[in-house]
């Protein structure tokens, strides 16, 4: 039986940051056991694989799918830039990068 | 930022005496597949910003990823050329940060399963006590796709400091790229910063002669980062590394590794302490700065990545690319050396000028080895580096170095009039043929106007011609000089004196 994994504030903080999503401090807690609960489901895994099982990154038994080098058909800047939420000069405009300092 | 105040540095052979440097180098290289990485995406260089893009290497929902065989193929041959063991079954892994020139998210790379590993390159370098062979090992050999370009806007120096917003084109994202990344270098002393240029060149040299890669630095199509660090003595402990990027010329990455070490020495005389840091190269000015884009700890929460199945070379495939690899350029060269007849000294400055194979073409075209030495790593190597460019890119070709050398062959120019056919092609005035024709340079043999010449620099300097009649012979000089100005250097001054001399009736 696996124990419960557990999973601190500042693992959330972290993460969060990681993945720059803002999170207010009174919400850590929170996001903190429903983590665990989800570490924990995906836990169960554990149970069943033994030891003589690998771990594996894909559901399927394959390997070498390869692509032969030949080039096909692209977007045109208009097209790749349609969704874009701005642009300038048929580049990207992204925020600025860096907070300052 | 860029004008920020320059660090102190020691002299470097006191850097040397005092310490002892240890070296990491990672070379990027982007392979000249005709498609990206992960998609048939073109990879041409220069072209109209984000044309080059599909829904795949734009990170577009739904979108999958199909791994470019001949990438694959390129990877394992850059394995085996560098003595690697190649991994019997490797997956690719997901590379996650936030920075908006990769589109996905994430960089699509290869984490603690490289397809090749554990290999090594002996590069030789010239020591005091002559040339010497530096085993440089090879931790490992992925593969991964280069990341979008960006530009930022506003602000003062085009820097990611202070800009108000960024620009990106994604053509260059997906391309495939290999990483290959040293072992520490120990062992060097203070031939560290040219074991670190040895190395490249070797490296550049072996890509070139697989055929994978236009290795052209100046576009970015191999990269170095330079891992510099010091410590007390070679028994020591490593000390704080720094990552110099940018590094983008064979001689930079010399001068470079040869500052990093002066500026952290000067840090660790004054009792300071190394900060683990990336640091950027400034060609202009020759130091580097600071970079703080990835003050974040990096955490790169690698995985396995999902939409893409393992690879698993087939041995038979992998023996059988090693049995087509290329001859190895250390023998290439040695062969080269042994027909030319020349010195180790005179290869070795060959090759580090990076002319080897424009010497090689230049002689296979019908010039002499000594005189295509003379204009490659001499006069050109000279030009390209007041240029600051690469050999390869000064507009002159060795078909033209050939031609100008036939036309001395044949008497048709002097030495001082090919050095002009040469500045002509370099100036961008034609062919060397077109050159002559449009400056008129051609050695003037006919003697009618060397006469005339003479005469009108006797009649300018009759003293002169007085001491030379009296027998003063070596007073000749002036007056050839003057002929030779006279005529713009187009004569033969070997013929100037003969016929000056006959003409006041003197024998040497």
């Amino acid at each position: 039986m696996s124990e419960t994994p557990s999973i601190s504030r500042e693992d959330v903080a972290h993460l969060a940051k990681l993945a720059r999503i803002d999170l207010p401090p009174e919400s850590l807690d929170h996001y903190a056991e429903q983590l665990a609960v989800i570490l924990g489901a995906v836990a169960q895994v554990s149970e069943v694989a033994a030891d003589d099982v690998p771990a594996t990154s894909h559901p399927l038994p394959l390997v070498n799918v390869f692509r032969e080098d030949v080039v096909r058909g692209s977007l045109t800047a208009e097209e790749a830039l349609s969704g874009a939420p701005s642009v300038e000069s048929d580049r990207f405009r992204v925020p600025r990068i860096l907070d300052e300092e | 930022m860029s004008t920020s105040t320059a660090d102190a540095v020691v002299p470097y052979d006191e850097v040397v005496a005092e310490f002892d440097p240890v070296l990491g180098l990672e070379v990027h290289v982007e392979l000249g597949t005709n498609t990206k990485m992960f998609c048939g995406c073109p990879t041409e260089f220069g072209a109209e910003p984000n044309t080059q893009v599909c829904p795949v290497c734009l990170g577009l929902p739904g979108s999958m990823p199909a791994v470019n065989a001949t990438a694959v193929e390129s990877a394992i041959r850059i394995g085996l050329a560098l003595n690697c063991k190649i991994a019997t079954w490797c997956r690719f892994a997901r590379k996650n940060y936030f920075y908006p020139d990769m589109p996905k998210n994430f960089q699509t790379s290869q984490y603690d399963e490289p397809i090749c590993y554990d290999g090594y390159l002996d590069v030789d370098v010239e020591t005091d006590e002559g040339m010497k062979t530096f085993r440089v090992g090879i931790e490992r050999a992925h593969m991964e796709e280069d990341t979008g370009k960006t530009s930022h806007q506003g602000g003062a120096t085009g820097r990611i400091h202070g800009a108000d917003y960024s620009l990106v084109d994604y053509n260059r994202a997906g391309i495939p790229l290999i990483e290959i990344v040293t072992k520490t270098i120990e062992g060097t002393g203070k031939y560290a910063p040219e074991v670190a240029r040895a190395y490249v060149t070797a490296l550049r040299e072996i890509l070139r002669g697989l055929g994978v890669s236009d290795v052209k630095m100046e576009q970015g199509s191999l990269r170095c980062d330079a891992n510099v660090s010091l410590r007390p003595s070679p028994d020591a402990k490593f000390g704080t590394r720094t990552e110099t990027k940018n590094v983008n010329s064979l001689r930079s990455i010399e001068r470079a590794v040869r500052y990093e070490m002066t500026r952290q020495a000067a840090v660790l005389r004054a009792g300071g302490t190394i900060i683990q840091e990336t640091r950027h190269w400034h060609e202009d000015t020759g130091i580097t700065t600071s970079g703080r884009e990835k003050s974040d700890a990096e955490d790169y929460r690698y995985f396995p990545e999902p939409d893409l199945v393992p690879i698993a070379p087939d041995p038979a495939w992998v023996e059988k690319l090693r049995s087509e690899l290329p001859e190895n350029p250390a023998v290439y060269q040695a062969r080269l050396q042994a027909a030319w007849g020349i010195s180790d000294f005179d290869m070795m400055a060959v090759v580090r000028s990076g002319a080897l194979d424009l010497v090689a073409e230049t002689v296979a075209l019908g010039a002499d080895q000594a005189a295509a030495r003379k204009w490659w790593v001499g006069e050109l190597t000279r030009i390209a580096n007041d240029r600051a460019v690469e050999l390869t890119e000064l507009p002159i070709t060795p078909a033209d170095v050939a031609r100008v050398e036939a036309l001395v062959g044949e008497g048709a120019l002097n030495d001082k009039l090919a050095r002009q056919v040469i500045e002509g092609v370099l100036a961008g005035e034609g062919s060397p043929d077109e050159v002559v024709a449009a400056r008129g340079l051609a050695v003037v043999s006919d003697d009618g106007p060397l006469l005339e010449a003479i005469d009108a620099a006797l009649a300018e300097s009759p003293d002169v011609a007085e001491k030379i009649r009296s027998g003063k012979v070596a007073a000749a000089g002036a007056i050839v000089g003057a002929v030779m100005k006279a005529t713009r250097g187009q004569a033969d001054a070997g013929r100037v004196r003969e016929l000056l001399l006959e003409r006041l009736g003197v024998s040497e």
